[in-house]
């Protein structure tokens, strides 16, 4: 390997700036009162004022309905985030080892269509998911948050990739062992899979909490909102000549930003791991 | 008693392919019997028939006296050894020697006492909390052959257990599962394309080709007689020379040459000489050989010629004195054999 040189970390220190600029300058600011920000706009030095702003935006009962906190916020993106996480791995595992493992006619037609789903984002088929929703009664609860978006043609195809590398010799020995399929798969794919899983859980995880769209549609319960969508509702204040809580909203971007990047800091050694391991 | 009758099995692929075709061989009681063939010759598929791993398109397998046929691989008493020891990575060597005892549903303490008896058995006790992958290749070996005897099996079958280890440990290890077998006393098949461990391991060979059974015999026989001029090259290291030739009454016509002797058959031939029942003889005698090369191998030489302008191999042991260029040989009657030219068999 090269010796690192000056010229490379000035590379790197760069895109540090350049990335994590906005986040510093998010921070700062927040620590402002709103009308030093309304008059001065964003700030680089400390305000002072960041532990009152950041407590008021947890625990503060806001929105229309006066009944929302911060931490239900945060506790209504935790159940969306580990819920499309959880049931999307559940979902495309038994999808790939049916497809892997098991001989049905059409499997890989069944596979190549559920790889088409690729093409057909949440954006496209919005309206007949609502439909789907609505007609079940659904909206406004979080089943009806999660349920739609757990099917994940990605998350088969990874499992999919995986389940073809494991040696066809362990189902062998798997089956003379007198393992059936089912525990063939709770017993030996599953906790060999767990790198992958857990790569995919973190890459889930985020996509999940970070959905804005689809829970806009959703929920109209101010009790089911997520952080992401508590940001817009903060700003969306402008009764009279009230100023915006920019403070607030830059405290609940700040907070809205931390689980996902705690899990990618804790995970992301196995989220390696998961993705360039070969050795089975 | 037989432990296993395989009896005309015939195992075709969906796509028409004939990997079997119509193979009876039986397997008796604490006999090993080594399936030895190159590859593509159907003895994988065979053995897989036996372990149930793959279903019998015709014929029937029966095992201690049942036929097996539809039985699940869990259920036929068998226990496998596979060529990439197909250990669960994520268990331990206890784990992995248990599994199979636990889906039984044998009882905490009775599956303990079995896994350490096979572990002290193989001499892999103090690697019983390790995982698969801290193991060396002949440790994972072991590890695999310790699930194999935890579930008393009625037969072993071994798939090229020993291709994936280096040379020096695949001796060491051939010979342990010889000892193995002898010592439990348990049936036993053993695939591998490699002749030496099939002479060295077998009670009996079936030496297969193209999903036929070519000779079932004891090495003994496979080697000094055998039935086709396959078998006679296939198995032999160096094989046996196989040499066009047209006998005649009292003598040998090859090439241009002619050997006097006494044959039991006349007209066109294949002659199968094994390679170190060649001598030299004398001046004046026996047939002209023209020396090409000489491969020294330490214990013995090989050396590479031709007789009347065919080639031909003999082996001598280091000791005797090997000529320049030209010498005289000759071979003894009994240890000729013939083939017919045509169809390859022996007469």
């Amino acid at each position: 390997m090269q010796k690192p040189r000056l010229y490379d970390h000035i590379v790197l220190l760069f895109g540090v700036v350049l990335m994590m600029g906005p986040l510093v300058v998010a921070i700062t600011t927040s620590s402002y009162l709103p009308e030093h920000i309304h008059r001065n706009g964003m700030q680089l030095g400390w305000g002072g004022h960041a532990a009152e702003t950041y407590w008021s935006v947890l625990t503060k009962k806001g929105g229309f309905s006066e009944e929302v906190t911060g931490l239900l916020m945060t506790q209504n993106s935790f159940i969306l985030g580990l819920g499309f996480a959880i049931g999307k791995i559940i979902v495309s595992m038994l999808a790939a080892y049916a497809i892997v493992y098991f001989r049905f006619p059409l499997a890989s037609f069944f596979f190549w269509v559920i790889f088409s789903t690729l093409l057909l984002p949440l954006e496209v088929r919005i309206l007949p998911s609502y439909e789907v929703v609505q007609g079940l009664g659904m909206l406004n609860t979080y089943t009806g948050l999660i349920l739609p978006l757990i099917a994940s043609a990605t998350g088969t195809f990874f499992f999919r990739q995986f389940f073809r590398s494991v040696p066809d010799e362990l189902v062998e020995a798997a089956r003379i062992d007198g393992a059936g399929p089912i525990q063939f798969f709770i017993d030996i794919l599953v906790p060999l899979s767990k790198t992958m899983i857990a790569a995919i859980f973190i890459i889930m995880f985020v996509v999940g909490w970070n959905q804005y769209l689809w829970p806009t549609l959703m929920t109209t319960d101010e009790t089911l909102y997520t952080l992401v969508r508590g940001i817009k509702q903060v700003m969306n204040v402008y009764i009279g000549a009230n100023i915006p809580d920019y403070n607030e909203a830059l405290a609940m971007a700040v907070l809205a930003m931390l689980p996902p990047a705690l899990v990618i800091v804790i995970f992301q050694r196995m989220f390696i791991k998961g993705l360039v391991e070969t050795e089975k | 008693m037989t432990t296993l009758r395989i009896k005309d099995v015939v195992k075709r692929y969906p796509n028409g392919a004939l990997a079997v075709k119509g193979v009876s061989v039986d397997v008796e009681e604490g006999e090993l019997v080594v399936f030895v063939g190159p590859s593509g010759c159907g003895k994988s598929t065979l053995l897989r028939m036996v372990a149930g791993l793959e279903t019998v398109t015709e014929g029937e397998i029966e095992l201690a006296g049942k036929v097996v046929n539809d039985t699940e691989p869990a259920d036929r008493n068998i226990a496998m050894v596979f060529q990439n020891y197909a250990l669960y990575p994520h268990m331990t060597v206890r784990g992995n020697l248990a599994y199979g005892l636990k889906n039984r549903k044998m009882p905490k303490d009775e599956i303990a006492a079995k896994v350490d008896e096979a572990a002290s058995f193989l001499q892999i006790t103090e690697f019983l909390d390790r995982k698969p992958s801290q193991l060396s290749g002949g440790q994972r070996q072991r590890v695999a052959m310790g699930r194999a005897i935890v579930r008393d099996p009625a037969i072993f079958l071994f798939d090229e257990p020993l291709s994936n280890l280096d040379a020096k440990l695949r001796n060491q290890m051939r010979l342990e599962i010889k000892r193995l077998q002898r010592r439990l006393n348990t049936a036993a098949i053993y695939v591998t394309h490699d002749q030496v461990e099939a002479m060295t391991l077998a009670d009996k060979i079936v030496v297969l080709n193209a999903g036929n059974i070519e000779q079932v015999g004891t090495p003994g026989e496979v080697y000094s007689k055998p039935n086709t001029t396959f078998v006679a090259s296939f198995m032999g290291s160096p094989p046996m020379n196989l040499v066009t030739a047209h006998a005649d009454p009292g003598s040998l016509r090859i090439g241009d040459v002619t050997y006097e002797c006494q044959t039991p058959v006349s007209g066109p031939v294949t002659l199968g000489l094994r390679p170190e029942k060649i001598e030299f003889l004398p001046n004046g005698s026996g047939l002209p050989f023209d020396i090409d090369t000489v491969e020294e191998l330490g214990a013995n030489r090989l050396i590479h010629g031709r007789v009347g302008g065919v080639d031909l191999t003999m082996n001598v042991d280091a000791e005797t004195d090997v000529p320049v260029e030209t010498a005289r040989i000759g071979f003894a009657e009994k240890s000729m054999s013939f083939f017919d030219p045509e169809t390859g068999n022996r007469i």
